[in-house]
């Protein structure tokens, strides 16, 4: 090992500060972080609206596990105090109701993000060679943020969490052969109890955490090895200034995009505030209504449904009819649904990225992916019911709500999207318009 | 922004906002019309009567078990004027929670089962609806407790504000037509009157479904305070932000 | 040609934007923790455990400690024989701080006695050193404590001595006499202590 030590680098600003800065930069990469990632991280010139989800959505993690420390300092992991110890948050706790509802409202607010944050990556194509790996990466977030989500519903131990619970660990007894031991293992009980609170408690507040935070580490370091693509899906990279070596239609992060990005913090906070102060039960969609309910195993509220972030996959769960006498299939399909995402860069045939320059079939079942997805999601909300019956069973999709066919074929349609793209791309490019050897801003 | 990405932002909205309206219809359609509360927290007189009401009628069998008598404060009552007015009981103190005397044995012998927990009712059910249920009891000879409700059909507990109101009898006064079958119109009439005329009554339940919102969240109202100094320095941020922003923006070519 | 060019730039315009905006900013982070560190303080669950506590007198004997418990701490009430109030004024010279001016005590127990009634002696049982809680050594010159032990309070953490009123001895780790939690009577019989009573 070598005893000299690096050379000093010019003060960044004058005065003692700058003079600290040059100390640490010694002894730790300061400055070769912050250019790397901020100062000379080259970003497209021409981001829109639909980029402020990506800092949105780190913005929203932060608050969560900063709510969800002070939340831990009062709530108990037991059956027994877990409802009156979330009361007690939002009644004797100074402030508490805040924190809580910070926290109940930015899980909502996270989901919206994030599904605005993948849209956008579908419209622009920013899954597509060389982002595959940041895509995936994406993908594992979304995961592991159903299953935070998951496991901190079980907490405030109302009635939708105990029942939300226990149809979600009875999916997994749909397993074949090993799934009642299965659920039984989930639960540490034979029925939902204090064990698996204390359980659902530990892997949401440190393993998910953990696991979200050094997903979210490796996607920023994804991201920055391949740069950041563009509603243009142009590659800037391609095109660099010859006199500085850097891409000619992109600017550095910092300053340009954090100022940006900040007037987008600040309308996000306004809609989240309005909500946390206004509206924290959002008409039952945040907080639901028999959540204020202690959890009676002996009772089961009327109508359950999940919260509304999971409700499209519910729906499609709800949609698969049993068959050869097993509920799994519909389990199958639900955890299809998910995964399915993950392969998304090698279903894509097209020449061109971005929604722009594409063919009119990738705009048609991208279009018609978003309303399925929609739809979906308001079904999972309600009961099957909620369309009457079909006049006439009809031959093949059988079924009698008139709801449960429409999820079928909204499922159907889901899966097209992705089942049908090697297909559609390539016959689009024909009729894709020519990319742009720049960006257009 | 180029046309295609903004066509495809409004249809995005424009669905949204389809499947919110939507989700509002599924979410309010029930089978019984509720009548509106019309609770205002800011109304202290009420909701110093209300809790009155509670005490009185509820707490007897009704535990409201996070509910401090201390948070009684919040609704403009002094301590003094809580230990003198609204605990009956002389053991209770001033910091505990207002539980019943009504113990879980006794409830099951008694009862058939412990009647639930009020802290939280208006949350769970809505302010309309508790409004609506407590003025919706009928004579039932039926029914074991001698007493029906339109709002909750078959509920285990009998009307106890009957002395107030009076008691009321469900009559046939028509029929419809639907779904091509004839069914009879009723409605429920006052039989015997009680203490009260309808409206005092009605004002009565006003001011327990109001006590019974705040209890709630006794927060509510500080809650919306702080909400509007939040808002406004945001309004404020919103501006700096912007300006910050495009004064950065103007070395962008 | 690159995307940023930089010849309208004010460097002087530029720096109020970023130096309003970061105040702004400072001040928003400064009301987002309020909230969270407010959270810390006790609850009100924690005040109400945390409310005055009333103890009858009558039943205690001369020369006899009770312990009370108030706010998570021993307190004590001894009713004093006339031998340890004499004694008190024959210590003087071996106290730290016999008048009790650098301790922690209400106005009207800061006298002499160190209570509102001579006989009557509350007191927050918890050694100003370190926080144990003293054990009451009434007895007069016991082996351990030599021979000129005029009766008091002994820590068994780090030896420090208090006498019958408190007051730590000279040379003592304890700095300070032991804290006096204010507290008064409601009738001739009951005692409150209440921190949080305003002094008359």
């Amino acid at each position: 090992m070598s005893n000299t030590i690096k050379q000093p680098i010019e003060p960044p600003i004058a005065g003692p500060a700058g003079k600290l800065i040059v100390w640490v930069d010694q002894r730790f990469p300061l400055m070769s972080l912050w250019n790397e990632h901020l100062a000379q991280y080259y970003a497209p010139k021409n981001f829109n609206f639909w980029y402020y989800f990506g800092s949105l959505a780190m913005l929203v993690l932060v608050m969560q596990i900063v709510t969800g420390i002070f939340l831990t300092m009062n709530y108990k992991p037991d059956a027994k105090y877990a409802f009156a110890s979330v009361e007690y948050i939002m009644r004797d706790v100074s402030f508490g109701w805040l924190i809580r509802y910070m926290h109940s409202t930015g899980a909502s607010m996270f989901f919206l993000v994030v599904y605005l944050h993948m849209m956008r990556g579908l419209m622009y194509g920013s899954y597509r060679k060389p982002r595959e790996l940041l895509w995936i990466f994406g993908c594992m977030i979304y995961l592991a943020l159903m299953a935070e989500a998951f496991f901190g519903y079980l907490l405030p131990w109302g009635q939708m969490s105990y029942w939300g619970a226990q149809v979600i660990i009875n999916l997994f007894a749909a397993v074949p052969i090993i799934g009642e031991d299965l659920a039984i293992w989930i639960r540490g009980d034979f029925n939902i109890g204090d064990a698996t609170l204390n359980r659902f408690f530990a892997f949401h507040v440190i393993a998910l955490p953990l696991v979200l935070l050094g997903l979210v580490a490796a996607h920023i370091m994804a991201l920055h090895e391949v740069g950041s693509n563009n509603p243009d899906g142009v590659e800037i990279k391609k095109d660099l200034d010859p006199k500085t070596g850097t891409p000619r239609d992109g600017i550095p992060f910092h300053p340009y995009y954090t100022v940006k990005d900040i007037v987008g913090v600040v309308v996000f906070l306004a809609i989240f505030s309005a909500i946390v102060f206004f509206a924290p039960e959002m008409g039952g969609y945040f907080l639901e209504k028999p959540n204020f309910e202690q959890a009676d195993p002996l009772q089961t509220p009327a109508h359950i449904a999940p919260v509304w972030y999971f409700t499209p996959f519910y729906a499609m769960l709800r949609a698969v009819p049993s068959f050869l006498g097993s509920q799994f299939w519909g389990v199958a399909v639900m955890g299809a649904a998910t995964l399915i995402l993950f392969v998304l860069p090698w279903l894509d045939r097209g020449k061109v990225r971005s929604i722009r320059y594409r063919g009119p079939l990738y705009k048609r079942f991208l279009a018609s992916f978003v309303v399925s997805f929609l739809i979906l999601g308001y079904l999972g909300v309600v009961p099957t019911t909620v369309w009457g019956q079909v006049p006439h069973a009809i031959p093949v999709i059988g079924g009698i709500d008139t709801a449960t066919i429409v999820s079928r074929i909204l499922t159907a349609v889901y899966f097209a999207f992705f089942l049908l793209m090697p297909w559609y791309t390539k016959k689009d490019i024909p009729n894709e318009k020519p990319e742009p050897t720049r960006v257009t801003y | 922004m180029k046309t295609t990405d903004r066509s495809f932002l409004t249809a995005f909205c424009v669905s949204l906002g389809l499947l919110a309206s939507g989700s509002v219809l599924a979410a309010g359609g029930g089978d019984v019309h509720l009548d509106s509360a019309n609770i205002n927290l800011h109304d202290q007189g009420s909701l110093q009567r209300g809790a009155k009401a509670f005490i009185t009628n509820c707490l007897n069998c009704h535990s409201a078990q996070f509910m401090r008598w201390g948070h009684l404060t919040k609704i403009g009552l002094t301590e003094d004027q809580i230990k003198a007015n609204l605990m009956f009981n002389p053991d209770t103190k001033f910091s505990d929670y207002m539980t019943t005397a009504l113990n879980a044995k006794d409830a099951q012998a008694w009862l058939g089962k412990m009647p639930p927990d009020l802290t939280l009712v208006a949350r769970v059910r809505g302010s309309d609806w508790i409004y609506t249920y407590l003025r919706a009891y009928y004579v039932d000879p039926a029914s074991p407790s001698g007493w029906n409700n339109e709002v909750f059909p078959n509920v285990g507990m009998p009307h106890v504000l009957h002395d107030l109101q009076g008691s009321m009898t469900k009559a046939v006064v028509g029929e419809k037509e639907s779904h091509g079958k004839k069914e009879p119109v009723t409605k429920l009439v006052m039989e015997r009157k009680g203490s009260m005329t309808t409206q005092e009554y009605d004002m009565y339940v006003r001011d327990l479904v109001n006590y019974m919102t705040f209890m709630g969240e006794p927060v509510r109202i500080k809650r919306t305070q702080i909400g509007v100094v939040v808002m406004l320095f945001l309004a404020l941020a919103f501006f700096a932000a912007l300006i910050v922003k495009r004064e950065y923006w103007k070395d962008v070519k | 040609m690159s995307a940023i060019v930089l010849n309208e730039v004010d460097p002087k315009k530029r720096r109020t934007l970023v130096i309003g905006g970061c105040a702004l900013g400072a001040v928003a982070g400064a009301a987002v923790a309020v909230p969270f560190i407010g959270s810390m303080f006790p609850s009100e669950r924690a005040k109400a455990a945390g409310a005055p506590v009333e103890y009858a007198i009558d039943k205690i004997e001369p020369g006899q400690l009770v312990t009370v418990e108030y706010r998570g701490a021993p307190h004590w009430i001894i009713r004093r024989t006339p031998e340890m109030i004499a004694q008190l004024a024959k210590n003087d010279a071996l106290l730290a701080d016999p008048a009790s001016d650098g301790s922690k005590q209400p106005a009207v127990a800061k006298n002499p006695n160190r209570s509102i009634k001579p006989e009557i002696f509350v007191v927050k049982g918890v050694c100003t050193h370190l926080g144990c809680s003293p054990t009451y050594r009434k007895e007069l010159a016991p082996a351990d404590l030599g021979a000129d032990w005029p009766g008091g309070f002994f820590c068994p953490c780090h030896q420090s001595k208090f006498d019958m009123a408190g007051r730590v001895f000279k040379g003592m780790p304890a700095p300070k006499n032991l804290d006096i939690t204010a507290y008064r009577f409601e009738g001739d019989n009951t005692v409150v202590i209440d921190a949080d009573a305003k002094e008359a």
